[in-house]
């Protein structure tokens, strides 16, 4: 709704500050752009359940066809953050718990101020130049290599696909490709996730029942990974959703500078450009991957504690 | 030899002020099969004993001095491991608030279970830690384990949760049990239930147990010997009777005063003054901000234990007469 009242014309954007007055017009008008705002959006929502997301003005097509070509990649480049997200922030953050006041939560702390001061793009810069430019070690643009063929399409996600369909070299290029792309956008997160998982686990240590599970005689590694972990992961996995959720928007920048033929760029065009449609379904389809992420998040948080999971059955 | 003999035990908590001088020398011993009371209005360093005894004191804890001797080896001296295998098989304890003992996010069967798997040397199977269990339950008087078994804390009432730790605490506690006031958080009823409960167990596995409370009345009926506590010291001791009979230390006299006559329970309450700062305390008695019988040299030493009677301990200087008291 809110695209439909920005200033500026999309036809004449469209179509070029050459172009005749007639061919904008008639755009507009098969474009139903001199409706009433309200006749526009019943267009527009129709047009949504039955496959017709409207024509993007940029690349000509229906955009659901664009966001079948864009999403994937970013859909890949976000659960490569995520996964990288969660893979490192519960170690650290266990560990930084574990031993607070040591040398080793010193350094963990360290490492989450630089990772909460330094935004995700100029990490990823700093990646790039180093790890990619600097050394070799990582490729710095695309998703695959220029010589590879991106594997038959199944899902889009070209590691899943690459494995699906046996081609692993393929697989484990698109693996590497991804691999500081989704380290830049996974810092920011990481970071603040270790910390609140840090202060949880201190807050926990201290309980009664972590004294009486001590006292009971239960081996260290029981108690920390066990009985410890999953109470103070609540509040982590909670704030893990929102970080996740706002990846979307993050990863505009991080897409841009890995040259990552990705959703959140496709949108970046869209907005640049007044893309009506195309900015439309930008914004629905991030908030269905909001909604997505918030769900499972849910169902997660509720197999954490069940209390919340009680709770939620005794209101049915 | 006692089973548990604490000696001069000093414990305190650095604070952003500095350091909280807490328990400032205590010494007492708890015999095999006997029944041990300490009382002491709040604050007074119960808990703090307690969990030097089990070694679970806060990370911000600190240990200047002492010895807690059990069969007398130094408990405060062994490895993880060797006071591992104490805590698996030879003492427990019973926290004060029943809610916050259990983990919140676990069921009691998930928890049990694990409590039993470890403590023993043996594998055990599923089915035999499950008839444990259910066993200890019943012993804890809980009906219908198996639902217990499957509930969350949050699931289930106070007095059930104090029961589900007993029957946890039952795991362990081959020769002492440690019970941190187990009633304070429940009402009257049910905390009368549970120390009649303590009582009969202790009985039958024939151990030791230190009851701990604020309350008199409730311990009164329960133990063999007390020990009162103030501010971090112990200021008297001895057969319980002869304790509530003829109370000589000024604050137990105080204390036994304070308690509502018709009942003989509730919490002391009305003692004039105020608990001394543990960051600055007295040099010498620490009760003698609050001491209606205070002389010159309660300020200047701390009083030694003296004999009052047999068996019967106070440390006041009202009972010095020319001979140097026992330091114990
Ligand atoms: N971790 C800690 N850090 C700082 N001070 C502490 C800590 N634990 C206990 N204290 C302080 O030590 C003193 C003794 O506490 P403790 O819990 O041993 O008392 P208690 O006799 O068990 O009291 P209550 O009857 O209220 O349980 C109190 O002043 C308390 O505030
Ligand atoms: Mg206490």
């Amino acid at each position: 709704m809110i695209a439909r009242v920005l200033p500026g014309d999309p036809a004449r954007l469209a179509l070029g500050p050459r172009a005749p007055q007639q061919a904008v017009d008639a755009l507009r008008a098969e474009l139903h752009l001199n409706d009433p705002i309200f006749v526009q959006y019943w267009y527009w929502l129709s047009g949504v359940f039955t496959g017709n997301w409207g024509i993007s003005l940029f690349t000509q097509r229906n955009v659901l066809i664009d966001v079948s070509e864009f999403l994937p990649a970013t859909v890949e480049l976000i659960l490569a953050a995520a996964i990288i997200d969660l893979a490192l922030a519960i170690p650290l953050g266990m560990l930084a718990g574990r031993m607070a006041n040591t040398f080793v939560d010193n350094t963990v702390r360290i490492i989450s101020y630089i990772g909460i001061a330094i935004p995700a793009f100029v990490v990823a810069i700093i990646l790039q130049l180093t790890l990619g430019y600097g050394l070799h070690i990582f490729p710095i643009i695309g998703r695959l290599d220029q010589s590879i063929q991106p594997p038959p399409r199944i899902t889009g996600l070209y590691v899943i696909d690459g494995l699906i369909t046996g081609n692993f070299s393929v697989a484990a290029n698109a693996l590497w490709h991804l691999v500081l792309p989704a380290f830049a956008l996974a810092l920011g997160p990481i970071a603040q996730e270790a910390r609140i998982l840090r202060s949880s686990v201190v807050e926990n240590l201290n309980k009664d029942y972590t004294l009486a599970e001590i006292s009971h005689g239960l081996p260290e590694r029981i108690i920390t990974l066990k009985y410890l972990m999953k109470p103070s992961l609540i509040p982590m996995i909670t704030i893990y959703a929102l970080d996740i959720s706002s990846q979307i928007a993050n990863a505009f920048l991080i897409e841009l500078i890995f040259n990552w033929p990705g959703f959140s760029r496709y949108g970046l065009n869209a907005m640049l450009s007044k893309d009506l449609n195309a900015i439309v379904a930008t914004v629905m389809v991030a908030g269905i991957m909001f909604v997505v992420a918030n769900t499972i998040v849910d169902l997660v948080v509720s197999y954490l504690d069940p209390r919340i999971r009680f709770q939620a059955e005794s209101e049915e | 030899m006692p089973l548990i003999q604490v000696k001069d035990l000093r414990v305190g908590y650095n604070v952003y002020e500095g350091l909280l001088k807490v328990l400032d020398g205590i010494n007492f011993f708890v015999e095999r099969k006997e029944k041990v009371g300490i009382i002491g209005e709040s604050a007074c360093g119960k808990t703090t004993a307690m969990k030097a005894i089990m070694r679970i004191l806060a990370k911000n804890s600190v240990l200047m001095g002492g010895k807690i001797l059990y069969d007398g080896n130094d408990i405060l001296r062994m490895n993880d491991t060797q006071f591992t295998e104490i805590r698996r098989k030879k003492f427990s304890m019973i926290f004060q608030d029943p809610s916050a003992a259990l983990n919140p996010v676990f069921t009691i069967r998930q928890q049990f279970y694990d409590i039993i798997r470890y403590s023993s040397n043996q594998r055990m199977t599923k089915d035999m830690i499950h008839e444990r269990a259910v066993e200890l339950l019943k012993q804890a008087a809980l009906p219908e384990p198996e639902r217990i078994l499957d509930s969350y804390p949050f699931q289930l009432s106070g007095g059930m949760k104090q029961r589900v730790n007993i029957a946890m605490a039952l795991v362990s506690a081959n020769e002492l049990l440690i019970a941190d006031e187990p009633g304070t958080a429940l009402d009257v009823t049910i905390e009368d239930q549970i120390l009649r409960l303590l009582k009969k167990i202790v009985e039958e596995r024939r151990i030791s147990i230190i009851l701990i409370s604020h309350a008199l009345g409730t311990i009164k009926h329960f133990v063999d010997r007390i020990y009162v506590m103030y501010a971090g010291t112990i200021v008297e001791s001895g057969p319980t009777e002869k304790v509530f009979k003829n109370p000589k230390h000024p604050y137990t006299q105080l204390l036994i005063d304070s308690v509502p006559k018709l009942t003989g329970e509730g919490v002391p309450e009305g003692i004039p003054g105020i608990v001394p700062s543990y960051l600055n305390p007295p040099h010498g008695c620490r009760f003698v901000t609050r001491c209606p019988y205070a002389m010159q040299v309660c300020k200047e030493k701390v009083p030694p234990s003296y004999e009052v009677e047999q068996l019967h301990y106070a440390s006041c200087f009202l009972y010095d007469n020319g001979e140097n008291g026992k330091d114990e």
